[in-house]
Protein backbone atom coordinates (compact mmCIF):
# COMPACT_ATOMS: atom_id res chain seq x y z
CA UNK A 1 0.00 0.00 0.00
CA UNK A 2 1.19 3.27 -0.68
CA UNK A 3 1.00 4.15 2.89
CA UNK A 4 4.07 1.92 4.00
CA UNK A 5 5.76 3.43 0.78
CA UNK A 6 5.71 6.52 2.28
CA UNK A 7 6.38 5.21 5.47
CA UNK A 8 9.68 3.96 4.40
CA UNK A 9 10.70 7.14 2.62
CA UNK A 10 10.03 8.98 5.77
CA UNK A 11 11.50 6.74 8.07
CA UNK A 12 14.82 8.99 8.81
CA UNK A 13 12.84 11.33 10.38
CA UNK A 14 11.75 10.20 14.10
CA UNK A 15 8.52 9.31 14.95
CA UNK A 16 8.17 12.38 17.15
CA UNK A 17 8.93 14.53 14.25
CA UNK A 18 6.54 12.63 12.30
CA UNK A 19 3.83 13.21 14.70
CA UNK A 20 4.22 16.52 14.80
CA UNK A 21 4.21 16.96 11.54
CA UNK A 22 7.00 20.85 11.93
CA UNK A 23 9.54 20.00 9.20
CA UNK A 24 12.38 22.16 8.52
CA UNK A 25 10.67 24.78 8.84
CA UNK A 26 9.49 24.64 11.96
CA UNK A 27 6.00 25.67 11.05
CA UNK A 28 5.13 22.51 9.17
CA UNK A 29 2.65 23.72 6.46
CA UNK A 30 0.94 26.71 8.11
CA UNK A 31 2.24 29.44 5.77
CA UNK A 32 1.61 27.39 2.36
CA UNK A 33 -2.14 26.36 3.69
CA UNK A 34 -2.81 30.23 5.10
CA UNK A 35 -1.85 31.40 1.67
CA UNK A 36 -4.43 28.69 -0.30
CA UNK A 37 -7.06 29.80 2.83
CA UNK A 38 -6.87 33.58 1.75
CA UNK A 39 -6.46 33.07 -1.70
CA UNK A 40 -9.88 31.34 -1.97
CA UNK A 41 -11.62 33.47 0.32
CA UNK A 42 -10.23 36.08 -2.39
CA UNK A 43 -12.00 34.85 -5.07
CA UNK A 44 -15.79 35.84 -4.50
CA UNK A 45 -14.33 38.84 -2.23
CA UNK A 46 -12.29 40.27 -5.32
CA UNK A 47 -15.07 39.74 -7.93
CA UNK A 48 -17.40 42.09 -5.65
CA UNK A 49 -14.98 44.19 -4.71
CA UNK A 50 -13.84 45.20 -8.26
CA UNK A 51 -17.10 45.62 -9.79
CA UNK A 52 -18.60 47.48 -7.04
CA UNK A 53 -15.92 50.10 -7.43
CA UNK A 54 -15.76 50.25 -11.07
CA UNK A 55 -19.65 50.59 -11.11
CA UNK A 56 -19.02 53.47 -8.55
CA UNK A 57 -15.91 54.92 -10.89
CA UNK A 58 -16.54 58.87 -10.43
CA UNK A 59 -19.05 58.68 -7.33
CA UNK A 60 -18.28 61.40 -4.65
CA UNK A 61 -17.35 60.90 -1.22
CA UNK A 62 -21.21 61.02 0.38
CA UNK A 63 -22.11 58.75 -1.77
CA UNK A 64 -19.23 56.34 -1.73
CA UNK A 65 -19.69 56.49 2.28
CA UNK A 66 -23.19 55.95 2.33
CA UNK A 67 -22.57 52.79 0.42
CA UNK A 68 -19.85 51.77 3.10
CA UNK A 69 -22.24 52.20 5.90
CA UNK A 70 -24.71 49.03 4.84
CA UNK A 71 -23.64 46.67 7.22
CA UNK A 72 -23.42 43.88 4.90
CA UNK A 73 -20.46 45.95 2.45
CA UNK A 74 -18.78 47.00 5.35
CA UNK A 75 -18.37 43.33 6.36
CA UNK A 76 -17.55 42.20 3.31
CA UNK A 77 -14.77 44.95 2.87
CA UNK A 78 -13.18 44.22 6.17
CA UNK A 79 -13.14 40.39 5.30
CA UNK A 80 -11.49 41.37 2.19
CA UNK A 81 -8.66 44.15 3.39
CA UNK A 82 -8.08 40.85 6.05
CA UNK A 83 -7.26 38.23 3.61
CA UNK A 84 -5.85 40.41 1.17
CA UNK A 85 -3.12 42.24 3.15
CA UNK A 86 -2.69 38.46 4.95
CA UNK A 87 -2.32 37.12 1.66
CA UNK A 88 0.32 40.13 0.79
CA UNK A 89 2.11 39.84 3.11
CA UNK A 90 2.61 35.97 3.13
CA UNK A 91 3.12 36.05 -0.85
CA UNK A 92 5.66 38.67 -0.24
CA UNK A 93 7.34 36.86 2.56
CA UNK A 94 8.14 33.98 0.14
CA UNK A 95 9.68 36.89 -2.23
CA UNK A 96 12.28 37.76 0.19
CA UNK A 97 13.03 34.13 1.49
CA UNK A 98 13.90 33.51 -2.60
CA UNK A 99 15.75 36.50 -3.19
CA UNK A 100 17.47 38.33 -0.11
CA UNK A 101 20.38 35.23 0.46
CA UNK A 102 22.01 37.09 4.02
CA UNK A 103 20.05 35.84 6.66
CA UNK A 104 20.61 38.75 8.91
CA UNK A 105 19.40 40.77 6.01
CA UNK A 106 16.22 38.44 5.33
CA UNK A 107 15.22 38.70 8.50
CA UNK A 108 15.10 42.44 8.44
CA UNK A 109 13.39 42.33 4.69
CA UNK A 110 10.59 40.38 6.32
CA UNK A 111 9.78 41.99 9.36
CA UNK A 112 9.48 45.47 7.54
CA UNK A 113 7.98 44.46 5.66
CA UNK A 114 5.35 42.72 7.03
CA UNK A 115 4.91 45.88 9.75
CA UNK A 116 4.28 48.39 6.59
CA UNK A 117 1.84 45.72 4.85
CA UNK A 118 0.04 45.09 8.38
CA UNK A 119 0.13 49.21 8.96
CA UNK A 120 -1.22 49.78 5.70
CA UNK A 121 -4.44 46.91 6.31
CA UNK A 122 -4.60 48.63 9.43
CA UNK A 123 -5.45 51.98 7.89
CA UNK A 124 -7.66 50.72 5.30
CA UNK A 125 -9.50 48.42 8.47
CA UNK A 126 -10.41 52.04 10.23
CA UNK A 127 -10.79 53.82 7.38
CA UNK A 128 -13.89 51.07 6.72
CA UNK A 129 -15.24 51.38 10.14
CA UNK A 130 -14.93 54.82 10.99
CA UNK A 131 -17.67 55.33 8.08
CA UNK A 132 -19.72 52.07 8.92
CA UNK A 133 -20.40 52.49 12.41
CA UNK B 1 32.16 24.94 5.50
CA UNK B 2 30.79 27.60 7.03
CA UNK B 3 27.14 25.60 7.63
CA UNK B 4 26.44 22.51 7.66
CA UNK B 5 23.16 23.03 5.19
CA UNK B 6 26.12 24.18 2.71
CA UNK B 7 25.97 20.00 2.61
CA UNK B 8 23.10 19.84 0.97
CA UNK B 9 23.82 21.94 -1.89
CA UNK B 10 27.24 20.77 -2.57
CA UNK B 11 26.76 18.10 -6.19
CA UNK B 12 29.36 16.75 -7.95
CA UNK B 13 29.80 17.33 -11.73
CA UNK B 14 30.79 13.87 -14.19
CA UNK B 15 34.25 15.01 -13.89
CA UNK B 16 34.67 14.84 -10.23
CA UNK B 17 34.82 18.50 -9.72
CA UNK B 18 32.65 19.89 -6.80
CA UNK B 19 29.84 22.25 -7.63
CA UNK B 20 27.77 24.62 -5.53
CA UNK B 21 24.23 23.61 -6.64
CA UNK B 22 21.88 27.06 -7.64
CA UNK B 23 19.36 28.26 -5.17
CA UNK B 24 16.43 29.92 -6.09
CA UNK B 25 15.71 31.25 -8.58
CA UNK B 26 17.88 28.76 -10.73
CA UNK B 27 17.17 30.85 -13.97
CA UNK B 28 20.54 29.97 -14.85
CA UNK B 29 19.61 26.17 -15.08
CA UNK B 30 15.91 26.60 -16.19
CA UNK B 31 15.40 26.47 -19.90
CA UNK B 32 12.11 29.69 -20.38
CA UNK B 33 9.09 27.78 -20.59
CA UNK B 34 5.49 28.35 -20.55
CA UNK B 35 5.65 27.42 -17.55
CA UNK B 36 8.22 29.87 -16.26
CA UNK B 37 6.77 32.62 -18.12
CA UNK B 38 3.54 32.46 -16.29
CA UNK B 39 5.27 31.67 -12.97
CA UNK B 40 7.27 34.38 -13.17
CA UNK B 41 4.47 37.13 -14.16
CA UNK B 42 2.65 35.45 -11.75
CA UNK B 43 5.32 36.72 -8.55
CA UNK B 44 5.88 39.79 -10.63
CA UNK B 45 1.50 40.54 -10.64
CA UNK B 46 1.38 40.06 -7.27
CA UNK B 47 4.39 42.36 -6.47
CA UNK B 48 2.34 44.47 -8.60
CA UNK B 49 -1.02 44.56 -6.74
CA UNK B 50 0.56 44.53 -3.10
CA UNK B 51 2.39 48.45 -4.46
CA UNK B 52 -1.38 48.86 -5.99
CA UNK B 53 -3.04 48.15 -2.70
CA UNK B 54 -1.27 51.50 -1.49
CA UNK B 55 -3.91 53.35 -3.97
CA UNK B 56 -7.01 51.17 -2.44
CA UNK B 57 -5.73 52.15 1.09
CA UNK B 58 -5.25 56.12 0.25
CA UNK B 59 -8.84 55.60 -1.69
CA UNK B 60 -10.21 54.12 1.50
CA UNK B 61 -8.41 56.63 4.29
CA UNK B 62 -9.34 59.87 1.62
CA UNK B 63 -13.39 58.27 1.50
CA UNK B 64 -13.07 58.37 5.68
CA UNK B 65 -11.75 61.98 6.00
CA UNK B 66 -14.01 63.53 4.00
CA UNK B 67 -15.21 64.96 0.31
CA UNK B 68 -11.44 67.35 0.00
CA UNK B 69 -9.43 64.67 0.67
CA UNK B 70 -11.55 62.01 -1.38
CA UNK B 71 -12.17 64.40 -4.15
CA UNK B 72 -7.94 64.95 -4.77
CA UNK B 73 -8.07 60.89 -4.54
CA UNK B 74 -10.73 60.84 -6.87
CA UNK B 75 -8.71 63.06 -8.76
CA UNK B 76 -5.06 61.25 -8.96
CA UNK B 77 -6.63 58.51 -9.80
CA UNK B 78 -8.74 60.12 -12.72
CA UNK B 79 -5.64 61.58 -13.82
CA UNK B 80 -3.78 59.98 -17.02
CA UNK B 81 -1.06 58.71 -14.35
CA UNK B 82 -3.67 57.66 -12.22
CA UNK B 83 -5.78 55.68 -14.76
CA UNK B 84 -2.06 54.14 -16.58
CA UNK B 85 -1.72 52.70 -13.40
CA UNK B 86 -5.56 51.66 -12.60
CA UNK B 87 -5.02 49.98 -16.25
CA UNK B 88 -1.44 48.14 -14.79
CA UNK B 89 -3.33 46.85 -11.48
CA UNK B 90 -6.78 45.66 -12.93
CA UNK B 91 -4.45 43.44 -15.68
CA UNK B 92 -2.16 42.43 -12.47
CA UNK B 93 -5.45 41.57 -10.53
CA UNK B 94 -6.68 39.46 -13.15
CA UNK B 95 -3.86 37.78 -13.94
CA UNK B 96 -2.99 36.97 -10.45
CA UNK B 97 -6.63 36.12 -10.45
CA UNK B 98 -6.91 33.59 -12.73
CA UNK B 99 -3.39 32.37 -12.68
CA UNK B 100 -3.96 31.88 -9.21
CA UNK B 101 -7.19 29.69 -9.62
CA UNK B 102 -4.67 28.07 -12.12
CA UNK B 103 -2.79 27.06 -8.95
CA UNK B 104 -5.32 25.80 -6.84
CA UNK B 105 -6.27 23.37 -9.29
CA UNK B 106 -2.41 21.85 -9.27
CA UNK B 107 -2.95 22.08 -5.53
CA UNK B 108 -5.81 19.93 -5.10
CA UNK B 109 -3.97 17.73 -7.74
CA UNK B 110 -5.31 18.41 -11.29
CA UNK B 111 -3.44 19.78 -14.48
CA UNK B 112 -0.28 18.31 -14.64
CA UNK B 113 0.28 17.37 -18.01
CA UNK B 114 2.17 19.12 -20.08
CA UNK B 115 -0.58 19.85 -22.53
CA UNK B 116 -3.17 20.94 -20.28
CA UNK B 117 -1.06 23.31 -18.39
CA UNK B 118 -0.30 24.57 -21.48
CA UNK B 119 -3.86 25.33 -22.59
CA UNK B 120 -4.90 26.14 -18.77
CA UNK B 121 -2.05 29.22 -19.39
CA UNK B 122 -3.48 30.31 -22.61
CA UNK B 123 -6.77 30.11 -20.88
CA UNK B 124 -5.40 32.41 -18.22
CA UNK B 125 -4.16 34.98 -20.89
CA UNK B 126 -7.38 34.98 -22.41
CA UNK B 127 -9.35 35.19 -19.85
CA UNK B 128 -6.84 38.03 -17.92
CA UNK B 129 -7.91 40.05 -21.55
CA UNK B 130 -11.70 39.27 -21.35
CA UNK B 131 -11.86 40.25 -17.51
CA UNK B 132 -9.86 44.01 -17.96
CA UNK B 133 -11.59 44.57 -21.23
CA UNK B 134 -15.05 43.86 -19.52
CA UNK B 135 -13.97 46.12 -16.24
CA UNK B 136 -12.96 49.10 -18.17
CA UNK B 137 -16.13 49.17 -20.64
CA UNK B 138 -18.06 49.14 -17.76
CA UNK B 139 -15.87 51.36 -15.63
CA UNK B 140 -15.63 53.91 -18.67
CA UNK B 141 -19.33 53.89 -19.19
CA UNK B 142 -20.07 54.57 -15.47
CA UNK B 143 -17.45 57.16 -15.14
CA UNK B 144 -18.03 59.38 -18.62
Amino acid sequence: MAQNDKLAVDVRRTYLGRAKGLGAAGSGVHHWWAERVTSVALIPLTLWFVFSVIGMAGHTQPEIAHWISHPLVAVLLIALILASFHHTQLGLQVVLEDYVHEEGQRLIAILVMKGVVYFLGLLALLAVLKLAI
Amino acid sequence: MPDVRDALIIGKRSDGTLVRRPLSPHLQVYKPQISTGTSIINRATGIAISVGLILMVWWLVAAAEGPKAFASAQGFIGSPIGLILMFGWTVALWYHFCNGIRHLAWDAGYGYEIKTSHQTALIVVVATAVLTVISWIIGLAVWL
